[in-house]
């Protein structure tokens, strides 16, 4: 049998540690170990994108990738993005936009529009789309998806709320 | 689905991480950005004893252009080459390619180095890697090896490589003036392997002949296929509407695709002739661009 190891991982600024088989999955550390049941398991294939998660800036799909492999690094869930009891302007918009209907491919939705506006913070309707392209939502139809992220964008436009992001590198 | 159990090491050398492949011979595996070999284990089509977990090597990952050639590192993720300015101005085929590899976030983890050791003759990279002439760079217990891309796909999901040796660096010799080149994938949906996919890179000397040209093929054989006749029949010849068609049909010929759920053989077949005009066609009017 493997043997455990011991892993730190950072996940939404809370530092969680714990003893862990190898192959577990990423996934699972986040669901069972650190408790966020935010991150879903859709396909469980490397296609679905419920799973997608950030680590160390980057969206990664935690089905995909073992929890040693985030040992050190930085993670962050669909948990992270309210901040002092508000919601972040994408959940605001998949609200007002209509932009979920069954809400299981919500969770990695909203952390692949977050770094697509992270890194393109005016990002047209097709670059929307390219960037939600490792996602797939079979309710939507993705018009209000779009709608959504356009409806964040303009709102972090608007009220210079950039502070209100947490602080992930 | 849960893999199977393995032992896990992380190196923080190259020479250790050949130390472990050399230690635990066929048992071990390289885990790199693990987006192929991951789910195959999920699926225990792969059962290594030991992962070793090369991610934490540094200096393996670079995109950089140096005597003659650009040089890619092994551990360069496919995000960096969809990304980079450098890529995006000089070499378009490589950015036409590493776009169109499964989504933003296996392309977040998935390296270069990887899609071409993986030996899977459904990666794009190896189509665009032969029109290019590319070079892979082994590193084992002896030192580097330097081998050719014609010569680096042996079978399905087997390569050049030996056990013990690891990508450090893909070099590509830099285009001469006058050159161009494209890829072009077929794909039912964003993620999935290609129906068919053709890389085509050439060279036209002062006349506006060709001097040099290479075009690849994705999945339509066992291995990554070079398409030779087409290759052979145009050099020396102009990028007319006409050479163009006798190519496309020609790299059909070299073809060998079967029939499975994305289509046909037959259909594969008109797939790959006319992939191979539009991709020369682009490949053309990107020439001195």
């Amino acid at each position: 049998m493997a043997n455990k190891q011991a892993i730190q991982v950072n996940v939404n600024g809370r530092l969680r540690e714990a003893m862990v088989e190898p192959r577990l999955l990423l996934v699972h550390f986040i669901r069972s170990f650190a408790g966020l049941t935010g991150t879903h398991v859709g396909c469980d294939t490397t296609h679905c994108g419920a799973c997608t998660v950030m680590l160390d800036g980057k969206t990664v799909k935690s089905c995909t990738l073992f929890a040693v492999q985030a040992d050190g690094c930085e993670l962050l869930t669909v948990e992270g993005l309210m901040q002092n009891g508000k919601l972040h302007p994408l959940q605001e918009g998949f609200k007002a936009e209509h932009g979920l209907q069954c809400g299981y491919c919500t969770p990695g939705m909203l952390i692949s529009s977050y770094a697509l506006l992270n890194k393109n913070p005016h990002p047209t309707e097709e670059e929307i789309r390219w960037g939600i392209s490792g996602n797939l939502c079979r309710c939507t139809g993705y018009q209000n998806i779009v709608k959504a992220v356009q409806y964040a964008a303009d709102k972090l436009d608007q009220g210079g709320k950039k502070d209100d992001l947490p602080n992930i590198a | 689905m849960i893999p199977p159990a393995f032992e896990y090491l992380r190196p923080k050398t190259i020479p250790e991480a050949i130390a472990f492949l050399q230690q635990y011979g066929d048992e071990a595996k390289i885990l790199s950005g693990g987006q192929s070999l991951i789910p195959m284990m999920k699926f225990r089509l792969a059962r290594p004893g030991y992962l070793i977990d090369i991610n934490r090597i540094s200096g393996l990952s670079y995109i950089k252009e140096e005597d003659g050639f650009l040089k890619i590192g092994g551990l360069t993720r496919e995000a960096e080459l969809e990304n980079s300015p450098l890529i995006h101005a000089k070499y378009p085929i490589l950015f036409d390619t590493a776009r169109v590899i499964a989504d933003p976030q296996v392309r977040n983890m998935a390296t270069l180095a990887g899609n071409l050791a993986h030996g899977d003759p459904a990666n794009d990279h190896p189509a665009t890697m032969l029109a290019l002439g590319a070079q892979v760079v082994a590193v084992g217990p002896e030192g580097e090896r330097v081998l050719p891309i014609e010569n680096f796909f042996v079978t399905l999901f087997t390569t050049e490589l030996q056990h013990d040796e690891i990508v450090s660096e893909i070099r590509i010799p830099s285009p001469p003036p006058r050159s161009g080149g494209a890829y072009l994938k077929l794909e039912r949906k964003v993620g999935d392997f290609a129906t068919a996919g053709v890389a085509a890179q050439v060279t036209l000397d002062g006349e506006g002949t060709c001097q040099r040209v290479g075009i690849g093929l994705t999945n339509v054989g066992a291995t990554p296929i070079k398409a030779g006749k087409a290759e052979e029949f145009l050099r020396g010849k102009k990028l007319d509407e006409a050479n163009i068609a006798q190519a496309g049909q020609l790299a059909a010929d070299d073809a060998q695709p079967s029939s499975d759920l994305r289509g046909p053989a037959e259909y594969k077949k008109g797939l790959v002739k006319e992939l191979t005009r539009r991709a020369l066609s682009r490949a053309y009017e990107r020439i001195g661009k």
